[in-house]
C-alpha cells in the first residue's frame, strides 16, 4: 500500500497490516472449499490482527459465510489451512476452538432464560458458579439488558434477542467473535444504532471482530479494513476508504457504491494522471497503466459537478441534459444523458433548503470532475 | 356471510364430539346406573316415554350407584385396573427408549432418505391390525418362528406366549408408528444452527445433544407417550391374544363382564372409571401443551 498515494486523509493510527512485523492473530493459507462440485471459497489467504474489526463484504452466495463457517470449524478446508496465533486449527472440532460466532438468525436456545444462554459457554469452560454469575452481570450491563436475565428469548424484542445473541457469545471470551449478518433482521433506525454500538463495544472490550455481511454501508461504517469477495475469491482487501476511493476493479467499483464507468484506451501518461480516450472524449483521471491497454475510468457520482452554465475549464467537461433526478433528502441524483443512449449519475448534496435555480428534467447542463476524483482502473 | 362461515367451521367439531362421544358417553353412564336383570336386554330401568314425565321419574329413580360400589369391594377390578396401568406406562418407557433413537436417526438423515423412512414406520399401516398380532402369535408360540431361530444358534428355546412379555412386545410393536411420528416431528423441526450454536460455545456433540436437542423434544416425547399410553391402558385385542389368561387388563374385564358375564352395568362402571382416570393425563397435558405454545 505504501507506493499508493495517501486517499481519503483518515486517521490512520491503527493499521498493524501496514507493520511487517506485526504477527496476524487469525491467518487464512490458501483455503479452498467445494460443495458437490461448486466452489464455495477458491484459494483465499488472508490475515486478521489482534483488535482489528474485520468486513467480510460480497453479494449472496460468494462463499463469505463459508470462510467464516471454516474459521469457526462447521466446514472443514478442501485445501490449504487456517492458523489461530500460528496454530494449525485444521484437526480442532469447533467446540474446542476459542472462536465464538454470532448466527444471523441469533440461534439463541428457546428452553433457556437469558441468563442461561450466556451462561451456556462459561459452563462449558467450567468456569465457577460466583464467576459465572457475576459474567451474566457483566454481560448483561455490557449489551444494556439489565434486569432481562430471567426472560425466555421469546419474550424479547427483536433488538433485544440480537443483544443476548452478542453476549452469549462475548461471555466466554472469544479470541476473535465471528458475526455473520449481525444486523439482518433489524430495521433501518435500529441497524445504524446498532452499528455505532457494535463499534464502541469492540473498542471497550479489544476483542478481534470479524463480521459478515452484504449490505457495503454496515460494512463501511463498522469495519477497519474490508475484504471484498466475489464467487469465493478475495478481490480487494482494505480499509473503507481504500475501497471506495481506489477500488481494486471494475466489480469492488460498482459493488460499494454507485460507480460512472467510462471504457476507453489509455492515450498518455502524464506523471500521476492518465488520459484516456473514451467514446465520451478525451478524460483525464489517477491512476497506473500502459499507453495503448483498455482500461475503464470510474467517477463516482457525488464527485461529478452539475453546472447550469458552461464552466470555464475545459477538462472532464461533458455536456449533456437532466433525463431523470431523484430528490432523497440529503442528496438529489442526477441521471444525465450526455448522447442518446449514455447516461451519468451525478450527485448534489442539499445543503439549502431552497436551490437558486431547481434543476428539472430536459434542463440543458454542464458535468465536470477534478482528474483527482477519478480513478483509472484496468480490470 | 363470512362470520356465518367462521361459526359453522367452529360448530362442526362440536358436532361431531356430540354426536359421537357425549351422547354415546352419556348412553354408556346410564347404563353403569342401571342393574343387570334377566331379560333382552339385560339390564334395568328401561326409559318408558309412553308414560310422559311420570315414566322419567321412575327411570330415574330406578338409578343408583351400587355397580361402583360393587366395583370398589371387589379386588379383581382395582387389580386389573393397576395392573393396566403398569402394563401402559412400561410399554410407553419401551417405546420412548426405542422410538426416540429411531426417529432422531430419521431426522438426521438427508431429506429424501427421510421421507422413505417414514413411510416405512407408516407402513405396517398398511395390513389389519389383527393379522399383525396373529403373526406375533406364529412367532412366539412355543414351536414358532422364534424358537426355531434360537434353535438355530444353538440356544435354549424360550416360552413367552402367554405372558406379560409377550403382551409388552406386542404393545410395542403396535404403537411404534404413534410414538416415532409426534417425535420425529418435533426432532424434524428443530433449528440445525441451535446444535452449531452449542458446539460453538464449546459443546461437544453429546452434550450439545443432551442440553439443546433433547430438552426441545420432549413436548414430542409427551406427546408421544400419551398418545399410545392412553389407548394401551384399554387395549384388548393384544391382551386377548398373546397375554392368554393370566394376563389382567381392563380390556378383557370389560369384554368378559359384557359378553361372558352379560353384566352390562358393571362393564360399563369399568369403562366409566377408565375413562375418568385418562382424562386427567389428557387434561394436564393439554394444559402443559398450552404453556409451551403460549
Amino acid at each position: 500500500m505504501s507506493g499508493r498515494p495517501q486517499i481519503g486523509g483518515a486517521r490512520q493510527t491503527f493499521a498493524p497490516w501496514d507493520d511487517p512485523a506485526a504477527r496476524p492473530l487469525v491467518r487464512f493459507e490458501g483455503v479452498s472449499k467445494g460443495f458437490d462440485g461448486a466452489v464455495a471459497v477458491d484459494d483465499v489467504s488472508l490475515s486478521i490482527y489482534e483488535r482489528e474489526f474485520f468486513a467480510l463484504l460480497g453479494p449472496s452466495g460468494c462463499g463469505k459465510t463459508t470462510l467464516m463457517r471454516l474459521l469457526a470449524g462447521f466446514e472443514t478446508p478442501d485445501a490449504g489451512r487456517i492458523l489461530l496465533e500460528g496454530r494449525d486449527l485444521g484437526p480442532e472440532p469447533p467446540h474446542r476452538r476459542p472462536v465464538h460466532m454470532m448466527f444471523q438468525a441469533y440461534a439463541l436456545f428457546p428452553h433457556l432464560s437469558v441468563a442461561e444462554n450466556i451462561a451456556f459457554g462459561l459452563k462449558r469452560q467450567g468456569v465457577a458458579r460466583a464467576e459465572i454469575a457475576a459474567r451474566i452481570e457483566e454481560m448483561l450491563a455490557l449489551v444494556k439488558l439489565e434486569g432481562l436475565g430471567r426472560r425466555r428469548p421469546d419474550q424479547l424484542s427483536g433488538g433485544q434477542r440480537q443483544r443476548v445473541a452478542l453476549a452469549r457469545a462475548l461471555a466466554p471470551r472469544p479470541r476473535i467473535l465471528l458475526l455473520d449478518e449481525p444486523m439482518a433482521a433489524l430495521d433501518k433506525k435500529l441497524r445504524e444504532e446498532t452499528q455505532f454500538e457494535l463499534m464502541a463495544l469492540q473498542q471497550t472490550l479489544g476483542t478481534t471482530f470479524m463480521i459478515v455481511t452484504h449490505d457495503q454501508d454496515e460494512a463501511m461504517v463498522v469495519a477497519d479494513r474490508i475484504a471484498v469477495m466475489r464467487e469465493g475469491r478475495i478481490v480487494q482487501v482494505g480499509r473503507p476508504v481504500e475501497i471506495y476511493e481506489a477500488p481494486a476493479d471494475r466489480y469492488v467499483a460498482g459493488f460499494v457504491g454507485d460507480v460512472n464507468l467510462f471504457e476507453g484506451r489509455i492515450a498518455a501518461c502524464e506523471g500521476p494522471l492518465i488520459r484516456l480516450a473514451t467514446d465520451d472524449g478525451a478524460l483525464d483521471a489517477e491512476g497506473a497503466g500502459v499507453v495503448g491497454d483498455a482500461a475503464w475510468l470510474a467517477v463516482r457520482p457525488e464527485k461529478v459537478a452539475v453546472h447550469t452554465e458552461p464552466p470555464a475549464d475545459g477538462r472532464n467537461r461533458l455536456a449533456g441534459t437532466v433525463l431523470d433526478y431523484g430528490y432523497l433528502g440529503d442528496w438529489t441524483t442526477y441521471l444525465v444523458e450526455t448522447r442518446p443512449g449514455r447516461t451519468i449519475r451525478a450527485a448534489r448534496a442539499n445543503a439549502t433548503r431552497t436551490l437558486l435555480r431547481p434543476l428539472g428534467c430536459g434542463d440543458p447542463v454542464w458535468l465536470t470532475f477534478a482528474p483527482s476524483s477519478a480513478v483509472v482502473l484496468t480490470k | 356471510m363470512r362470520r356465518g362461515r367462521v361459526g359453522l367451521a367452529a360448530i362442526l367439531p362440536f358436532l361431531w364430539l356430540a354426536l359421537f362421544f357425549a351422547f354415546p358417553f352419556l348412553l354408556v353412564t346410564k347404563l353403569s346406573l342401571s342393574h343387570t336383570v334377566l331379560a333382552i336386554p339385560p339390564y334395568a330401568p328401561q326409559l318408558d316415554l309412553s308414560q310422559g314425565l311420570a315414566g322419567l321419574k321412575v327411570f330415574l329413580d330406578g338409578l343408583d350407584t351400587t355397580t361402583y360400589a360393587r366395583l370398589a369391594q371387589d379386588r379383581l377390578y382395582l387389580d386389573a385396573y393397576l395392573s393396566s396401568l403398569r402394563i401402559a406406562a412400561m410399554a410407553a418407557v419401551l417405546l420412548l427408549l426405542i422410538g426416540y433413537p429411531i426417529a432422531y436417526g430419521i431426522s438426521r438423515c438427508p431429506p429424501g432418505l427421510r421421507l422413505a423412512l417414514v413411510m416405512a414406520v407408516i407402513l405396517p399401516f398398511w395390513t389389519s391390525f389383527l393379522i399383525r398380532i396373529y403373526a406375533w402369535i406364529a412367532i412366539l408360540k412355543p414351536a414358532g418362528i422364534l424358537n426355531a431361530a434360537l434353535a438355530g444358534l444353538g440356544l435354549p428355546p424360550v416360552d413367552i406366549l402367554n405372558t406379560e412379555t409377550a403382551v409388552l412386545l406386542g404393545l410395542v410393536y403396535a404403537y411404534l408408528p404413534f410414538m416415532v411420528l409426534p417425535l420425529y416431528a418435533v426432532l424434524d423441526r428443530q433449528d440445525e444452527s441451535l446444535i452449531e450454536a452449542a458446539q460453538d460455545l464449546g459443546a461437544t456433540p453429546l452434550a450439545a445433544f443432551w442440553r439443546v436437542t433433547f430438552p426441545l423434544s420432549l413436548p414430542g416425547a409427551a406427546a408421544g407417550a400419551l398418545l399410545c399410553f392412553i389407548p394401551m391402558a384399554g387395549e384388548f385385542v393384544i391382551p386377548d391374544l398373546l397375554g392368554g389368561s393370566e394376563t389382567l387388563m381392563l380390556g378383557r374385564v370389560i369384554w368378559t363382564e359384557f359378553f361372558a358375564n352379560r353384566d352390562w352395568p358393571a362393564a360399563s362402571a369399568v369403562a366409566i372409571v377408565l375413562l375418568a382416570t385418562l382424562a386427567v393425563p389428557i387434561l394436564l397435558f393439554e394444559r402443559e401443551q398450552g404453556k409451551v405454545l403460549s
